[in-house]
């Protein structure tokens, strides 16, 4: 162990210093850490590796980020230990995404209120997709909605997502936006992640996906999966250019996980406003566009202060789905 | 013929200097994270993640670094679980059982040795199984829905008894009470905590590492604290090592052993919800059912050596499958690699095979290569593990505390989890003393969630419809099967019994 800790030591001195030259001026984290609230393999977790590695690439940051993985409460011990322990560290980013907002917004992290951190910048979007399998007689989300609407037992939606998560909410917008009277009565099946819940999708245990277009992508390259409907405002770019969105289906439901860093409250301006302009670096880069491609994320590029109130306006939203439909009180 | 040709490609791929040297640093790694408690397979992947990308390695050449630690870990894992009755990691768990026992009749050589050779055998039979099988056994992964699922667990839970050969009323205890432990955490068909008292740590549930850590290194500590200050040192460790190769002999007895448990093993690899801990379980309790006549599972039959570690390496080549196939990762670790996957710009799925059959092939290469690089590396290692025996338990004893500590201090950096952790000691010195087993506790709460959660998938699918478990050729079989490994040792547990002790009665004491 010590002695692989050394090499790796080794290996980042080294590289940090090749990057030295080509580093941007001004401010620099002595140690950039970035804390992915769950454990190695989700998508916080690859949030801070990706972002991580393509900063270092690019030379935005001079030495390797570390990546911390501080699982446990969906991401609500990492949010307590920024906000109670970590409150004027510089050096540390931590990913956050849509799931955040929601777990904040519904009171899942004890105590924890979205504005006891400072949200730096959105890195892209995941829109939400509800699909079935490719041999299932539904073509389109009016058609699925109309089954549920008659009778709701007859079709059960698994998704990723415990109930009450992103992808819970999801299908209820789109159902609630149909005008299905009890959302409540839409039955969600939670699988352990997007991937899982496809599987059963082909093995026909259940009827319909909620998930994300990253998620669905492999399997409709396949032609196993089509999907009837992205929860985008407009139509995807590039190959996610067939699926065609709610709104023009006549349901108007948008639901995008957003993926993005927040910082503690404590952090200097120069700190703050350094790591904000490194994001929109990196998200202004080739290298990103790629990533972004590859993975089906959708262009999201809010920095600082808009993006607090994004974040704020997003807390308050979700609030308010969770309170009709249920969810909260 | 295709298959062998482009497995030829995939060899000229991972047979270059650069690639070997990066199987050997990861097959080394990997068994020395497996070795040390409280760092498993999935943690020494993502700990060596950032060492790949800082290193620059391409797609290739980062995955044949992390599956040689992967391979490793599974290797590794099983040398704490013979030496020092403390599991490496959760697979692992089952190899405690003979393994253990075996060291302590002076057989800590031979037993390393047969392991060594069972995992080659599992994961080479495994890594083939991937190769022919890959697009097929996709298929089967789709036949388990949720009650599927459920049928499997129940069925891992009714060969329980195979676990513990003392006290069955003791084992159901701790099995119950590893259920219980299981329940803790948010509730993810409802949404609702259960038993969290408020605190966030506890909502997403307890981590299995950090109980297994607790219950068998710590409680071993604790243990060793206590004796020390009762009767001295204690018997000490007087352990002799004993040959460093097992005889043919052994191999022999164990071949049928090895080829069965490889392909259970494998099965349950496949199987995006079951995974390696189920793979290594079932393999022994099946085994534990069909050869053990005379009763000396638990005491150091090398077979029961060789079912779980074979088990376990099955299983890790066959949670690749539904990785690669269906980007479901079957395991903690698969979980990992698919991350990795993700962040080098492949994405696994259905069409991987033919859209990076480069990736595919020299992975699969890497894996061949990796565990023959294993096995030549732990058959001559066997000596220098076995000198870790010959360590003073006062010198060893705080090492092992230190280890657990870092160990699970460095996973989920919290130190939470770390007072969890003592907890779970103390309570498997209580247990110890009371002679309740610790292993069914592991399983109670490793199993018992995904058995809870598919059982109320199933029922909320069909409706609050209960026959919906039973609704399958599928299900049906697998209960079938679980009730015949029930029922059939309580009716023939007696009869069996009793013509053991006739016969231990006329071979006198050779047996001890």
């Amino acid at each position: 162990m010590i002695f692989k800790a050394t090499r790796m030591t080794v290996a980042a001195l080294m590289l940090g210093a090749s990057a030295f030259a080509a580093s941007a001026e001004g401010w620099q984290p002595e140690n950039p850490e970035c804390i992915a609230p769950a454990n190695p393999g989700g998508g916080w977790d690859f949030t801070c590796r990706q972002v991580g590695k393509s900063m270092q690439d690019l030379g935005l940051i001079e030495k390797t980020m570390q990546v911390v993985n501080l699982a446990g409460g969906g991401g609500g011990v990492a949010f307590a230990e920024v906000v109670n322990k970590r409150g004027d560290d510089n050096d540390l980013i931590v990913a956050g995404s849509t799931a955040t907002a929601t777990r904040l917004a519904q009171g899942a992290y004890p105590g924890n209120t979205y504005d006891q951190v400072r949200w730096l910048a959105s890195i892209g979007a995941d829109y939400g997709v509800i699909a079935v399998a490719a041999d299932s007689e539904v073509n389109t989300l009016p058609e699925l909605l109309d089954m549920i609407k008659n009778d709701p037992t007859s079709v059960s939606v698994a998704g990723g997502s415990a109930v009450g998560g992103w992808d819970h909410l999801k299908v209820l917008i789109a159902a609630n936006a149909y005008g299905v009277e009890d959302v409540r009565s839409v039955k969600y099946i939670a699988f352990d992640g997007g991937g899982e819940a496809v599987t059963q999708l082909l093995a026909g245990s259940v009827q319909a996906f909620t998930g994300d277009v990253s998620e669905a992508k492999g399997f409709v390259d396949s032609g196993d999966v089509k999907v009837i409907a992205v929860l985008s405002p407009e139509r995807l770019g590039g190959e996610f250019a067939d699926f065609p969105t709610a709104k023009e289906q006549g349901i108007d439901a948008i639901g995008a996980n957003w993926r993005g860093f927040y910082a503690p409250a404590g952090m200097s301006d120069e700190a703050y406003e350094a790591w904000v302009s490194k994001i929109g670096d990196l998200y202004e880069s080739a290298e990103w566009k790629d990533i972004m491609a590859a993975n089906g994320l959708a262009p999201l590029d809010l920095r600082g202060d808009e993006f607090q109130t994004f974040v704020s306006r997003s807390v308050n939203q979700i609030q308010n789905i969770s309170k009709e439909i249920g969810i909260i009180k | 013929m295709d298959i062998l040709s482009a497995l030829g490609d995939g060899f000229a791929i991972a047979l270059t200097f650069e690639n070997l040297l990066l199987a050997l640093l990861g097959c080394f790694l990997g068994t020395v994270m497996g070795a040390l408690p409280g760092l498993g397979p999935s943690n020494g992947v993502a700990i060596l993640i950032p060492l790949a990308f800082t290193l620059g390695l391409g797609a290739t050449p980062s995955l044949i670094l992390l599956t040689s630690v992967y391979y490793g870990a599974m290797y590794g894992g099983r040398i704490s679980s013979i030496l020092l009755n403390i599991p490496g990691d959760e697979p692992a768990m089952m190899t405690c059982l003979d393994g253990h026992p075996m060291a302590k009749k002076g057989m800590a050589g031979e037993a390393l040795s047969l392991s060594g050779i069972a995992s080659f055998v599992g994961a080479f039979f495994a890594t083939w199984g991937l190769i022919l099988l890959a697009p097929q056994l996709v298929k089967v992964a789709l036949l388990f829905g949720p009650a599927e699922y459920f049928a499997l667990f129940a069925l891992a839970f009714m060969t329980l008894g195979g676990v513990s050969s003392t006290n069955q009323a003791k084992s159901a205890f701790a099995a119950a009470l590893g259920l219980g432990l299981a329940m803790i955490g948010v509730d993810t068909q409802t949404g609702v905590p259960r038993f969290t008292f408020g605190e966030v740590h506890l909502y997403d549930g307890l981590d299995f590492l950090v109980a297994i850590v607790g219950l068998f290194a710590l409680s071993e500590v604790l243990i060793f604290l206590e004796e020390r200050h009762g009767k001295a040192s204690a018997e000490g460790r007087q352990l002799k090592v004993g040959r460093l190769t097992p005889p043919l002999s052994m191999i022999k007895q164990c071949t049928p052993t090895m080829l069965r448990t490889s392909v259970l093993g494998f099965i349950a690899g496949v199987l995006p919800g079951a995974g390696a801990s189920l793979g290594s379980f079932i393999s022994y309790s099946m085994e534990k059912r069909l050869v053990d006549k005379e009763g000396t599972f638990g005491t150091g039959d090398p077979r029961g050596v060789a079912a779980p570690e074979t088990g376990n390496n099955a299983a890790a080549g066959g949670a690749l499958v539904p990785m690669l196939a269906l980007g479901v990762p079957g395991s903690g670790t698969t979980a990992v690699l698919l991350a990795v996957l993700l962040s080098l710009n492949i994405t696994p799925g259905p069409l991987l095979f033919t859209q990076n059959p480069d990736v595919v092939w020299g992975l699969i290469a890497a894996l061949f290569i990796a565990n023959f690089m294993l096995l030549a590396m732990n058959i001559p290692m066997v000596g220098l593990f076995t000198r870790l025996l010959m360590v003073p338990p006062r010198i060893l004893m705080p090492v092992v505390a230190m280890v657990s500590f870092v160990g699970i201090y460095g996973i989920s950096g919290s130190s939470f989890d770390l007072l969890v952790m003592i907890g779970f000691g103390v309570m498997g010195w209580v247990l110890r003393k009371l002679d309740v087993p610790l292993v069914p506790i592991i399983l109670g709460t490793l199993l018992g969630n995904s058995m809870e959660a598919n059982l109320r998938r199933a029922i909320t699918i069909d409706n609050g419809d209960w026959w919906t478990l039973v609704d399958s050729p599928l299900s049906l079989g697998l209960w079938a099967i679980a009730i015949i490994g029930f029922v059939m040792p309580i009716i023939f547990g007696r009869v069996v019994k009793n013509k053991m002790r006739q016969r231990k009665d006329e071979e006198g004491a050779i047996s001890d």
